[in-house]
């Protein structure tokens, strides 16, 4: 079956790359502006697994997570973090509110698909 | 469409970093009006951070480096770590234009913008001690991934050696692990794809395997992994729960079925029980089973949560939907050809009510309403694919901002811009024209029309001068106004000038208005040295001329000590044109109304001779060259009796005046431009063409290139029509 993913990215062209990597590899994905548009994406959808940036407008990637983990279906749902900030600080913070993983931007479509791969098993 | 799917995102990065420039451009000019607040500085942020993320995805080094040198400036205001004076917002400023130089310089794959050190030096000055100790550019290597899941033995047929590095592996999740959405058995999955394992699996002496749950778990392993891995990339399996694990790894056997001491400090710290996995009994799995287990149920319940509801996950099923896309790309092409067929049905609409009136229906009430109705469904089709080709003129007016920064710096100035009406959408194609003749217009009012900070100030002025851009429609046109609050024009000084470079005669008595308007004639310069910014050799005349061939007009007002204003009128689209239909010996041809001052009657006395083939008509004390319209197109061999004739008086775009003899004024209409240049190449006198109701294709005229000194004149004429 295919996978469904929900990619949360207010820039555009982040949004097309995720989905054509996606997508090349099967999987259905869905997009949304923000974290708050991402939020009501979810109150029509359940995805294997969520892709979220950070720095977004009206809720950002940490946020948005928080707000995920706190739905009851969705505390197992795998979110990866991606981001152009590496820092070790930046991953704690992300782990705290709930992160599964994070990938570092620009990303290799191919391991993007690998990883996503591995976390929803 | 069947191309590159790279090459569109690329080509919709680069729009969309226009619009982030758009929206930091605009947060930069909250900042420099009013400090703004913490949203505003986190857009500023947002648009460089989404900027460099995608730059870095195709690559563009230069862009990436500037965008990331600039966003750490901006991460400590963001921070509160620097504070934001108007020098800093200055700065900013100067960064987000060159950032608009770099995003420019990777779209045309061309050399980065010089300059762009200073101004980044600068910033990172502003950091002062605040500055990240570490070298942040380092930090931002682009590498495409933090880990990586090309391992060895995972793509590649491993090559077994005799003798293979037997790893013993320690791993006992922590409740966050499970919390975080990572799951223990993808993870002793990974590591069967890494070589041949052996799990053992721990159990504490006193738990029964029902209580092990995601918010306590209690379960531990010890995986024996035997194949050609290194410990980076057992590491790189648990990169992502490094931190809510128990986690120890090392080579060779301990005594079998011994658990591995945890090595990790935060691990052992947060171990409430340490001696649970000593105590617990070894339970053996192979790597088979573990992977049998790992089923799609396991996951779910071993964190806790209800398997998928197969309802939600139909619910979930709404592939590749964009939720709240409010806008489409179209191919501009696309978008041409619909404007030009509905160019099309507009004359089709015509020629057939002109067709069911000949036909003698005209008193048919069904027929003439449903025509009726059929020519306002038209025209509302035609005003709604005009309007696809609008757009706001804000990215136009953002690029002025930054013309006059650099303007007023170069010679001294203060000058602000006020924005009025960025809302305002006109044709995307008038919008591109109108970028040089704005750039030039505004350049001048830094130049010529504000005065430099003492005078203003001598004079009771804000030291600082204003120049406002403002746009709106009037009257089924667009209006832009450029506007200063400069000294106004120096009169006697443009009139001083007219006579000295022999534009006007030395005794001419000219109104205000009059003199004002020398201003647009060619070669005229008021500048006393020649300045650095509008002293290019292009003057107000270019600026006329630019405009007048988007079918526009620009007037000047001035008030001494108060300011100039430019005010140009423009049609909403090129696709039509308000023209006067005229008939020259038999021929129906339209004349541009923009183009249009007057019409007139000619009374006896009106024309004079000047040589032998030279006529001029003396209106209110002017003369303007006066040429029948039919023998300059090459209509008719000798120009019609002259008196009684009409007259259209005709504005030229370097401000001369001409007079055209016509037979007759048919009417006042909007026509529809059909271009002629990729059939004919251009003609001399003619525009385009346009076909009118009655399905008669007529000419439109290009005045001021039709009473061009080179223009068929006399004995040389050509017949052109038969």
């Amino acid at each position: 079956m295919s996978l469904n993913i929900l990619a949360v990215d207010d820039s555009r062209t982040m949004r097309d790359m995720v989905r054509l990597a996606l997508a090349a590899a099967g999987m259905t994905v869905t997009t949304a502006d923000d974290g708050v548009h991402g939020l009501e994406v979810l109150e029509g959808m359940e995805p294997d697994a969520i892709i979220s940036d950070i720095n977004m407008p009206r809720l950002d990637g940490f946020g948005f997570i928080r707000a995920v983990r706190e739905i009851d279906r969705m505390r197992a749902t795998p979110i990866l973090v991606l981001t152009t900030e590496s820092a070790p600080e930046l991953r704690a913070r992300a782990r705290d509110a709930g992160a599964t993983g994070w990938i570092v931007k620009p990303f290799d479509p191919h391991k993007l698909v690998k990883t996503i791969q591995m976390v929803t098993g | 469409m069947s191309t590159d799917p790279m090459a569109e995102i690329r080509a919709s990065f680069f729009i969309e970093c226009e619009e982030l420039m758009e929206s930091l451009q605009d947060a930069l000019v909250i900042l420099d009006e009013d400090g703004g607040d913490s949203e505003t500085i986190n857009v500023v942020f947002r648009a460089v951070h989404s900027i460099k993320g995608g730059a870095g995805a195709f690559g563009f080094d230069d862009l990436v480096a500037f965008a990331h040198r600039f966003e750490t400036v901006l991460d400590q205001l963001r921070a509160g770590k620097l504070e934001l004076t108007s020098d800093a917002t200055k700065l900013f400023i100067q960064g987000a234009d060159l950032l608009h130089d770099h995003i420019r310089a990777a779209q045309s794959d061309s050399a980065p913008p010089a300059g762009a050190e200073d101004v980044l030096k600068a910033l990172e000055a502003l950091m002062g001690d605040a500055a990240p100790e570490e070298d942040e550019a380092v930090d931002f290597t682009p590498a495409t991934l933090g880990f990586s899941l090309d391992l060895p033995g995972l793509d590649d047929e491993p090559q077994l050696p005799v003798e293979l590095p037997v790893w013993r592996i320690g791993f006992r999740p922590r409740a966050e692990l499970y919390a975080s959405g990572n799951e223990a058995v993808l993870i002793l999955r990974a590591l069967a794809a890494l070589g041949e394992t052996r799990v053992d699996c721990h159990v504490p002496d006193d738990l029964a395997l029902s209580a092990d749950t995601a918010e306590q778990p209690q379960l531990g392993w010890t995986v024996r992994l035997e194949g050609e891995m290194t410990e980076a990339d057992i590491r790189e399996v648990f990169d992502f729960v490094t931190d809510v694990c128990d986690l120890a790894i090392t080579q060779d056997q301990p005594a079998a079925g011994e658990p591995v001491p945890f090595d990790h400090p935060v691990a052992e710290a947060a171990m409430t029980e340490p001696p649970a996995i000593e105590n617990a009994s070894p339970l053996r799995l192979d790597s088979g089973s573990i992977v049998a287990a790992a089923n799609e149920d396991v996951p779910a319940v071993a964190a806790g949560a209800a398997p998928p509801d197969p309802a939600t996950r139909n619910r979930a099923a709404r592939p590749e939907s964009e939720p709240a896309a409010a806008t489409v790309r179209v191919d501009l092409e696309r978008v041409d050809r619909l404007v030009n067929l509905v160019g099309e049905l507009v004359i089709n609409q015509a020629m057939l009510a002109q067709s069911v009136t000949e036909a003698g229906m005209g008193e048919n009430p069904s027929v003439m309403n449903g025509l009726e109705e059929f020519m306002m469904l038209t025209r509302d089709i035609q005003d709604g694919v005009m309007m696809i080709r609008a757009q706001p003129v804000k990215p136009l007016f953002q690029r002025m901002a930054r013309i006059i920064r650099e303007a007023s710096a170069a010679v001294g100035k203060e000058v602000r811009l006020r924005t009025e009406g960025e809302a305002t959408e006109v044709d995307k194609t008038v919008i591109e024209r109108l970028a040089d003749p704005l750039t030039h217009m505004i350049r001048n009012s830094v130049d010529h029309g504000i005065e430099t900070p003492d005078v203003r100030q001598a004079a009771g002025k804000a030291a600082e001068g204003v120049i406002t851009l403002s746009a709106s429609h009037r009257a089924g046109r667009v209006l832009i106004e450029v506007a200063d609050d400069g000294a106004g024009i120096n009169r006697p000084r443009v009139r001083e000038i007219a006579v000295s470079k022999g534009l006007i005669p030395a005794d001419a008595q000219l109104t205000d208005a009059e003199i004002d308007n020398l201003l647009f004639l060619p070669g005229f310069s008021t500048a006393r040295q020649i300045s650095a910014l509008s002293g290019r050799g292009v003057g107000m005349d270019v600026v006329k001329s630019a405009i007048t061939v988007l079918g526009g007009r620009v007037t000047i007002s001035s008030a001494a000590g108060v300011g100039t204003k430019f005010s140009i009128s423009l049609p909403l689209t090129l696709a039509v044109l308000d023209g006067m239909v005229v008939r020259v010996a038999d021929e129906t041809l339209v004349v541009p109304l923009s183009s249009i001052v007057e019409t007139a009657t000619l009374s006896p006395g009106d024309v004079r001779r000047i040589g032998r083939s030279t006529e001029v008509l003396h209106i209110r004390g002017d003369f303007v060259p006066l040429f029948d319209l039919g023998v300059q197109l090459g209509f008719r061999r000798a120009p019609a009796s002259a008196d009684e004739s009409i007259v259209i008086l005709t504005t030229q775009e370097d401000g001369s005046r001409a007079a055209l003899i016509v037979d007759q004024i048919m009417e006042q209409r909007q026509v529809v431009i059909k271009g002629l240049n990729r059939n004919y190449g251009p003609i001399p006198g003619v525009a385009a063409a346009t076909i009118l109701g009655d399905g008669q294709v007529a000419l439109i005229l290009d005045p001021s290139d039709l009473t061009h000194p080179t223009a068929p004149e006399g004995e040389d004429e050509i017949a052109l029509a038969g």
